[in-house]
This record gives C-alpha cells, structure tokens and sequence, in this order.
C-alpha cells in the first residue's frame, strides 16, 4: 500500500467556495449586495412601482415632492416606476444579449479548437472581418437598416459580440484540447461531441464565467449607450438609456434627475465588474498553486 | 559532523524559510547548516520541494516574494545578512556572490546583448571599465570553450543555443571574480551529451579561480562529480552530510541509499513462451506531422513479443514519442504498416474497431495533463468499464475496486477523490489504473517515470514489473533515461533523428563492444563515481571527440 | 533590416485587404435597405418615371457590384456622394467633422496617456499598497460608467454649478485655437476618465507581467540598484506591451467620442452619423462608418507594426 509519505491534500469544494465567499474583499461583496438588489426589482417591479410603467399621471418635469419622488418626466410620466421597470427592460435585454452572444461565440469558438485545420482558419478570418469595424459604429449602421426593434436589437448585439465570445472561447479550448486527457479520451473512442461536453467543458467553465461578466457589462453600456442616442430601445418603453436623454434638458437648470437612471447603470456594471475582478482573482491564484 | 563555527568565508547556522502556500504559512526550510571555506564546493541534492534553491538563494541574503526569513543566521565573510540592509547586501550581490539560475533563457534580458550583460556587473559594482569587461568577456568565453568567443557576446540571448546561454551565464557570474556562485540545477534543461560538455566546463572554470559553490542538484551522480562535500536534503531538513567520496561508498542514512533507487532496481526475469509470430510489429514506417514538414521517423523496423518489454531509448527529436503515436494511429505514417497479431491496423485510429482500440493503451508522462481535473477517480478509471467493456453497477464497482487495488491504492480512500487531491505518483498510478481498465494486452509508457522523483520512480517501475508478470503484458517503454533502461528492459532500440541507430536484447546493447552513438548515449550518464567524468572526458579527449561547444 | 520591411509590408497589405472587404460589407449592407436613394431622395412626389430618371442620373440603375466600385472609385477621388437630407455634397462636411473628432480625441489621448502610463507603472510597483488597490476600485468604478453619466455629471458640476467652462462645445471654422481649447475641455475630460481608467488598468497588467519575468530577478541578484532594474532592465521591455495597450485604447477612444460628441454637442462624425441614423440619411451613414471603419483597421494596423519594431526577437533574428 501507498506509504504514509505520500502527501493527500483534501479539500472539499463547497467549504472552499464558501471560506472564500466570506473572506472576499468588500468590493466583492458590495457587489454581490448591488446585483441581488437588481435581480429583486427586475423580478418584483410591478409590485413596487407605484405608478404604472408609461402612465401619464401629472404635469411634465415636476420637482422630486411626495407623489412622485424622483419626479416626472418629460411626457409627465412617473421616474421612480418607470426607473424600476427599466431594471427588467434594460437589464433583461442586456442578458439576453449576452446569452445570444455567448450561444453563438462560445460554441463556435469550441467548436473550431475542437475541429481545427482549414474550419477554424475560416472562423477566424470572419471574425477577424467582423471585428475590424468598431461595434457601436457596426451596429448604428445595422440598426438604421434593420430597424430598432427589441428582436432586432439583441440579434444585432448579440451577433457582434459573439466574435468577441469566440476569441475567448476559443483561446482556453485551445488550452485544453492540447492537453494529454484530451487524446487518451480519443483513443478511447470517444465521439469529439462527448469529447467536447464532458472532457472540454467542464475546464473552461471558471473563465467563461468570468468572461459573461465582463461581456455583460459591455453589452449593457453599450445598449444604455444606443438607447440614450435614441437608436436602441425606443420610448415609450421604460430604459435607462433612453431616459436620460429625456430628461437630458433638466441639466441645464443643475437639476439632478437625468442623473438617477445614469447612475443605475453605473452602479449594476459596478457591481458586476467587482465580482468578476474577485473572481479571476480567486482563480488565478487557484492557477498558481496548482 | 564538522564544526562549522571555522568556516571562514559562508556559514549558514539553524536556518528556517517560511513560506506561503494556501493562504498559509509552511515552513519550508528546517534547521539547516552549512558553511564554506574559500575554494569549497558543496552539493546540495534533494528532490523537488526539498527547499534546496530556496537555501541556495538565502545564501546571498535574498527569499523569493512568498517567503521569509524566521530564524538562524547567514553569515558571509562576517556580514550577518540576515540584519544586513538593503544596500549592504546589494553590494554584495554579483560581485562577491553570484548566481546562476536554472534557465539561461530565461534569466537573459532578451533586449540586450549578452556582453552588455556581462559588463553590467563589472561597471555597476565599480570594478573596471566597460572595455576592460568586454576584454574579460572574450577571454572567458574562450576559456569556456564558447564558439567564437571574440564576437558571441555581441548577439542576443534568443540568437545563442541553450548551452550557449547556460556557459554564457557562468562567465556573467564570474565577471566580478566572486567568492561564491550558487549554481541552482544550470544543467537539468539540456541534454544528456551536452551536459556532460558544460559540466566539466564549470568544474574547470571554477578550480582555475578558486571559487566557492555550491552545486544545487537533485542527480546525486552529477553533484558527485562535481563537489568536494554534499548535503542531502528532504523536506527542507538535513539528512545527511559528508565528504563526496564517504558518502558515494558508504551511505549512513535510509533515505540517501534510497536516491540509488532506480539504478539498484532490477526488473524480474521473463520467460516467454515461445511465440510465432510478434505480438506488434512495426515495419518500414516513415512518418512526419504534415506534408511539407520533414520526415520523423524514417524507414523504422521492429518488433515486441507478448510480455517483454521494449526499451525505447534516445535523446530529444529521435523521433520515440512520434512512434507512440504511429502506433495508436492518432498519427497516420507516410509510408509502412503496424501490426498487431499478425493483423494490419488501419493507420488512422478512427478506422480501428473498439477491440484495437482497446488491446493498445498508452501511459503519458505528466500524471497532471493525463486525467481530467474535473473529474472524479472513479469516472477516469471506469469510463472504459461502461464503454467498451459494457460493466455497470455492482460488476462496475467490484472491477473497479480490483483495479485500484491492482495498483495499490486503496478503493475507498481514492475512487471518489479529484485528481488535485492526489500527489503525481498517485496520479500516475491512476493513469495506470485506467489503461488496464481496458484489458491491454500492449501497453505503451511514453516516459512515465520521467517527471516523477526517484524514489517515487521506483515504485511506478516496480509496479509495471508486477503487472507484466501478472497480466503478460507487452511494454513498449520510451525513456530518455539509461539507467531505467537498464532497470527494466528485456530488449532496446536505440533511435537518434528518427531513425534506429541500434536494436537488441538489453547485453547487446549495454555490452561493448557498442554502436558510436550507443556509446556516447551511455557515457553522458553520469556515474555514482567521482571520477567518472574525469575519465569519460580523458576517453573523448583521447578519440577526438570533444569538440568545443557546437550545443 | 529587410525582412523587418517584408513582415511590414505583409502587415500593411493585409490591412488594405482588411479594408477593401469592410467597404465591400458596409456597401452590401445598405444596399439591403428596400429602396433606394432616388425614392428617397424624391419621397412621395416621385412617380415611377421620376425615380426612374432620377435613379439612372446617380447611376443607381447597374448592376450591385458596378455600383460598388463607382462608389469606391468616387471615394478615391474624394467624393462621398450627396447627403439625401439637405442635398450637400457629403466631401465637404465629412472633411470639417472628421478633423473636429480627431482634436478632440488627440486633446483627450494628450491627457489621458500620460497620466495612465505613470499611474499605471506606479500600480504595478507598489503593487498591492493601498494606492493600488485604491487605484483599482476607482478604475473599476470608472470603466463601468457610462461615457454620458459622466459627461452629465461634469456638466452639472462644473459647468451649471460652478460656471467654469461651457457646457456646450460648439466649436466653429473661426474659433481660435485657445477658443476651441476651452470648449472642448469639458468633453476631453470626459472621454479621458473612462479611456484612462482602461489604460490604467492594462499597463498596470502588463508592466507586473514583465516584472514577474526571471530575467527581472536576475537583475536584482546581480546587485543592480532597484532604479536601474527598473530603467535599463523592465523598461526595454515594456515598450512592446505598453504600445499596444495605448494604441488600443485609442481604437476604443474613436468610438467613446460618439456619445460625448451628442452630448456636449461637438460638431464631430459621431454626431453627424448619429444624426443621419436616425434621419436614415444612408449615403451619409455610409460614409462616416467607412471613415471610422478606416481610422480603426489603421490604428490597430499601427499597434501590430509597433509591436513588431519593439519586439527584440524579430529585430535581431538568428
């Protein structure tokens, strides 16, 4: 039997995971705070706006008083419902962008680390093209073809920011596709799918993770950026983006208001940032020590 | 044990390195004594983790970012550089000690020339000026039998060989004629023709100054040839200290017999039936990794019976681990066939039924690249018990449990770990464990033993005995290593540049009289005999052979 | 030196080809719109011969991949076409509005490389010391807000409240120097905080990447003074990674600006391509997208040359 030099370090994953939750710095955890609270409003904003979402209930641009606390805005609509119903809109749209970037980046940039040869060469120089015109500047000149409508908006997103997806995902595929388990799993006689699921997978999830932050993040800011240009979501659903441009002229008069739905997207990207930034660095740290 | 309160110029006294690992601290390096005399020269073995660099660095003074310091002193030439400040220490550090780390590639700034390196001691520590350095240079890279030294140091790092570099970065250590050099493993990274070269090189160099070292290895034969005293570590703690010669004859402790380990073992006999026909046959294979790169093997020959083992033996580039992959089809040759039993095997191992698959299985060199992090013991071990062997449920466990037990690991403990839970001999164990999960009837070991510490080593070879008695198995072993070749192989063929240079049984081989290249394989691995290289390098000196570093 | 100038060369024609197939799929792409310039141009009161008259008279009536290479061809020559909302020649207006983005970038790149060099080195030297974990959480915090959060919060603080610089950058052909130094201000800062705070966040990685190098240590046990390791050792060094990181952060500034441009109302191409979006102003829309396709493709091009001429491995080969 194995002699009792032999060293056996035993962690359990679970305990782990949690001695590092609560020994994570306090931008993590103000993070993780931001993002429940965004999740709670998103799901449960009918039942706290108090007013309905495009409801006109009182004059326009109305200061912050007691009916409406944050004020009306420039139609006489209610800002405090309508900021919390853009949490479902904005932040619900940015996710699902995120989700089609990733469905279509990520399982082709698997797929052409998988594959390899003349496939992946091709992939690559698509993306390659596709990336060489800026995103934002991209997706202006889709958007004023396809129009601005919500479908349309996440496909065009979602699609230019898959080539970001397959770069990344392609690159740690890479990483352990030339890994030694990879061809004794061929030899074996497993089918590249199962190969790809259950060999490749599992190993790339921690980064990928971190990568859906951080794509997240991007696409969010840069839908609040289209929508504030008046080309993303467009009125008179509730976005935060385009909120602030309508409220944009109370600035002029030092008036705070196109402030609050700024700063709500600043603080779930915030949010965010701090986790992934907590995260890569629990992991690369896990890198170097085994 | 010598007093050590008289060495005059390092005297190391109860030293104790933390370090930090797991958000903890571990001690690393425990109660450890040492000094140096001027012109001393201590080797300093251990295997891996033993914390011998971790000493060797302390020893100027200096602990890596992640350790530190606890306890004891260093005392060098009176200076206690444990409370030394920052610049005393700075001033000491290239000019009166130096080091030279394990990899020139790396430790060479690749945006400046290697002269300019050189030089950099001499004018920063105030020695000389800047031409009488580069005249220094050039006469040590002559004395170091560097090619063409009048103008080697005007290149860059990336533009020099690996035993360019390692010569070129013993020359930096002595430009400022220092007391000491710390050697950390400068020869571990080359190969075994070139190694033999630049240690005799640094042997010489180092008498012609008589400089102090101290000669960091984990290959007792190599810091026998080249220190006066040694020092066996394990663990950060002292094992065994004395004279070079005492210690090579008559080894006081268990655990520095057992660094002889794999030359002393001895695989048991094999008796074969007799047989008709080879049990895998390779013939006339040429192969290369695409069509336009050049060919890898070229016109290779041989043949494994059923239950021998095979010695595949040559340096980097030979071409053996190409055949390993020739054989389980994931490289289809250019030209040639494998058979197995007689039968051809199609050449791309896609075409190959599930019984082909099966009968031919492969062990690889690093247990970590090996299995699949994310997955259980008992997945890795198993997933060709449900696959091709149709086994499930209880039959599946009992047969698992047989295996584990097979290779010596306890079921229970193991099968329901993850790999990071386990140490590299027991992950090789593992490896072993899920190819003959398979029932092989071939086994091909594409250096298994070679990441692995020696001892551990041992017990990996002497397993793959048992089980080739047991099960009559037929190894294919591919090494590098001539002393496991001579542990364990029935026959040996010897591959240089892709093609065989040499084949026959073990006495063919390793008994003069020997094919040229055979013999200068078996002479570059060093001896547990302190004079072994003065004797190899007499032999090559008298043939002509040594010829001042083309490596 | 010339294979140097060969991988140049190769690096350069692949840029051009970059471009030539990005026209081809900015061209392609309007062309999906249904109808065309002429019915645009022409609205309700076209009839069918109008448009058809008018469509042969812009040469609209040949085949997609002429009416592509006339488009090209009458680029070279420097005309853009007519913008279909006021009936200007594009050339013109193109040629003011791109010079005014590339002020205010090159003012906003001026400040902000810099500052997010120095900041950066530092971070990565003290690496760890409260001024780096300082420095992280506010680069984080910077990179997560949006351009117009920012830009708003300036505006309501130094512009409205204090009444230290204007709020709105309009800037004209006889405004002097120091005058368009002064209205763009608020707008440079804007765009240097977040493009900053990336840049920051980039050196800093790259800088402790190097300084983790075996060769960096070795300096330090020769006896090298700390300054000098840092000098004539990381330094060499780090211009490879540090140009790269720069220049990309300008490809990220050329698209910053659009936003800052709509809200401090900077008569610049991201506002004019903002404009013509949203009034479905096609030939306008692209030919401003080609430009900033062009500047982009170009100064990537320009960070895969430098990284070339800073790399010592290919400058001085076996």
């Amino acid at each position: 039997m194995i002699s009792k030099s032999e060293p056996s370090i035993v962690t359990s994953k679970t305990k782990y995971f949690f001695t590092e939750l609560m020994g994570a710095p306090l931008s993590a955890k103000i993070g993780i705070l931001i993002v429940v609270i965004y999740i709670f409003v998103a799901l449960f904003a009918p039942l706290l706006a108090p007013f309905g979402e495009s409801e006109l209930v009182g004059k326009k641009y109305q200061p912050w008083n007691n009916t409406f606390l944050l004020g009306t805005d420039n139609l006489g609509r209610d800002m405090l419902s309508r900021i919390l119903f853009g949490a479902r809109n904005t932040v619900g749209i940015a996710f699902l962008t995120t989700l089609v970037a990733f469905l279509i980046g990520g399982i082709c940039g698997i797929f052409a680390a998988v594959v390899g040869r003349w496939i992946d060469q091709v992939l690559c120089r698509i993306v390659d093209i596709l990336m060489a015109i800026p995103l934002l500047i991209f997706a202006m000149l889709l958007l004023s073809i396809f129009g601005t409508s919500i479908p349309s908006l996440i496909l065009i997103i979602g699609i230019l920011d898959a080539t970001r997806v397959f770069r990344i995902s392609r690159a740690v595929s890479l990483n352990i596709v030339v890994m030694d388990f990879i061809e004794a799993a061929k030899l074996q006689g497993e089918s590249l799918f199962r190969i790809t699921i259950r060999e490749i997978l599992p190993n790339i999830f921690s980064p990928l993770a971190a990568e859906f932050g951080l794509r997240f993040c991007y696409v969010f800011l840069t839908i609040s950026a289209l929508s504030f240009l008046g080309l993303g979501i467009q009125p008179p659903t509730a976005d935060w983006g385009s909120m602030v441009r309508a409220t944009a002229d109370l600035i002029t008069f030092g008036d705070y208001t196109p402030l609050i739905p700024a700063a709500a997207i600043a603080a779930l990207t915030v949010g965010v940032n701090f986790i992934v930034d907590w995260f890569l660095h629990i992991h690369s740290r896990l890198q170097d020590e085994l | 044990m010598s007093s050590k309160q008289n060495k005059t110029l390092l005297s190391i006294t109860d030293l104790c390195i933390d370090g930090f690992s797991n958000n903890r601290w571990h001690q690393i390096v425990k109660h450890v004594n040492l000094g140096l005399d001027h012109g001393d020269i201590l080797g300093l073995i251990g295997e891996s983790g033993a914390g011998k660099s971790t000493i060797g660095i302390a020893a100027m003074g200096y602990a890596k970012p992640g350790c530190r310091i606890t306890q004891g002193s260093i005392k060098f030439d009176n200076l206690e550089l444990t409370t030394a400040t920052e610049e005393e220490k700075r001033i000491l550090r290239g000019s009166r000690i130096a080091y030279v780390a394990q990899s020139a590639a790396a430790s060479f700034n690749p945006a400046h020339k290697l002269i300019d390196q050189f030089s950099e001691c001499v004018v920063q520590h105030g020695i000389g000026s800047r031409q009488q350095a580069y005249a220094d240079a050039k006469d040590l890279y002559n004395r170091i039998k560097m090619p063409d030294p009048n103008r080697i140091g005007f290149r860059y790092p990336h533009q020099v060989s690996g035993g360019q570099l390692q010569r070129a970065m013993t020359a930096m250590a002595l430009s400022c004629r220092p007391n000491l050099i710390i050697f950390d493993e400068p020869t571990t990274a080359l190969d075994v023709t070139t190694q033999i070269e630049v240690l005799s090189t640094i042997r010489d160099i180092v008498q012609q100054f008589n400089t102090a070292a101290i000669y960091i290895s984990h290959d007792l034969a190599i810091v026998a040839q080249m220190a006066d005293k040694i020092l066996v570590l394990r663990d950060g703690e002292p094992i065994e200290e004395a004279e070079t010669r005492t210690m090579i004859s008559n080894p006081k402790q268990k655990y520095t017999k057992s660094l002889w380990a794999v030359r002393s073992f001895q695989k048991s006999k094999t008796s074969l039936n007799p047989q008709t026909r080879p049990h895998i046959k390779v013939e006339r294979v040429t192969a290369a990794y695409t069509k336009s790169t050049d060919d890898v093997l070229i016109d290779v020959n041989f043949e494994i019976m059923q239950g021998e083992t095979v010695a595949i033996v040559g340096e980097s580039g030979s071409g053996k681990s190409t055949m390993a992959r020739v054989i389980t089809g994931l490289l289809p040759p250019k030209n040639g066939m494998v058979f197995y039993e007689g039968a051809q095997l199609p050449d791309d191992y896609r075409n190959r039924t599930a019984q082909q698959l099966q009968k031919i299985q492969m062990i690889y060199q690093m247990p970590d690249t090996a299995i699949n992090p994310r997955h259980k013991i008992r997945h890795i071990v198993g997933r060709q018990l449900s696959l091709h062997l149709d086994l499930e449920g209880d039959a599946k466990q009992r047969r698992l449990e047989d295996l584990m037990d097979m290779v010596d690991m306890t079921p229970t403990r193991y099968l329901d770990r993850y790999p990071e839970e386990l140490s590299g001999g027991q992950k090789q164990r593992v490896c072993i464990a899920r190819a003959l999960a398979a029932n092989p009837s071939f086994v091909i070991c594409d250096e298994v033993t070679s990441a692995l510490d020696k001892i551990i080593a041992e017990g990996i070879l002497r397993l793959l005995d048992r089980l080739q008695q047991e099960l009559k198995l037929a190894y294919m072993f591919i090494t590098h290593d001539l002393a496991t070749v001579k542990a364990i192989a029935d026959r040996v063929v010897v591959m240089r540049q892709g093609c065989i240079v040499e084949q026959g049984s073990r006495s063919e081989v390793f008994d003069p009289p020997y094919h040229e290249y055979t013999e200068l394989l078996l002479s570059s691995v060093p001896e547990m005999d302190p004079d072994w290289m003065d004797r190899v390098i007499a032999n090559r000196l008298q043939k002509n052979r040594m010829q001042p570093a083309k490596i | 030196m010339t294979h140097i100038l060969i991988i140049l060369a190769q690096r350069a024609l692949l840029g051009l080809i970059t471009l030539f197939i990005v026209s081809v799929i900015i061209f392609l792409a309007v062309s999906m719109l249904p109808g065309d310039a002429a019915e645009a141009i022409l609205g309700q009161a076209g009839t069918p011969e109008t448009i058809a008259a008018l469509r042969k008279q812009l040469g609209l009536d040949v085949p997609a991949h002429i009416r592509y290479l006339n488009w090209l061809g009458n680029i070279f020559q420097g005309n853009f076409g007519v913008s279909i909302g006021n009936g200007r020649d594009i050339g013109e207006i193109i040629g003011v509005r791109f010079s005014n983005t590339i002020f205010l970038a090159t003012f906003a790149a001026c400040i902000a490389i810099p500052s997010a060099l120095i900041l950066g080195v530092l971070a990565a030297l003290y690496r760890n010391s409260y001024y780096d974990r300082t420095i992280n959480v506010v680069t984080i915090s910077s990179i997560s807000t949006p351009e117009f959060f920012v830009a708003y919060i300036l505006i309501v603080f130094i512009s409205v409240k204090m009444g230290w610089l204007p709020s709105l950058a309009n800037i004209r052909a006889d405004t002097t120097f120091l005058g368009k130094l002064e209205r763009t201000l608020l707008p440079a800062i804007t765009l240097t905080l977040v493009c900053m705070a990336h840049m920051l966040r980039m050196t800093r990685a790259a800088i402790i990447n190097l300084l983790s190098n075996s060769y960096i240590e070795m300096a330090t046990l020769k006896g090298m003074k700390k300054v000098r390791v840092i000098i004539h050792h990381a330094l060499p060094n780090a211009w490879a990674p540090i140009v790269n990181v720069v220049v990309l952060n300008l490809a990220y500034l050329v698209v910053g600006v659009v936003v800052v441009e709509v809200v401090f109302v900077y008569p610049g191409l991201g506002q004019l391509m903002v404009d013509a979006v949203q009034r479905r102003d096609m030939p306008v829309v692209q030919a401003s997208c080609l430009i900033f396709a062009a500047t982009y493709v170009f100064l990537n091009l320009v960070a895969d040359i430098l990284s070339i001429l800073t790399n010592p491995r290919l400058l001085h080969p076996k």
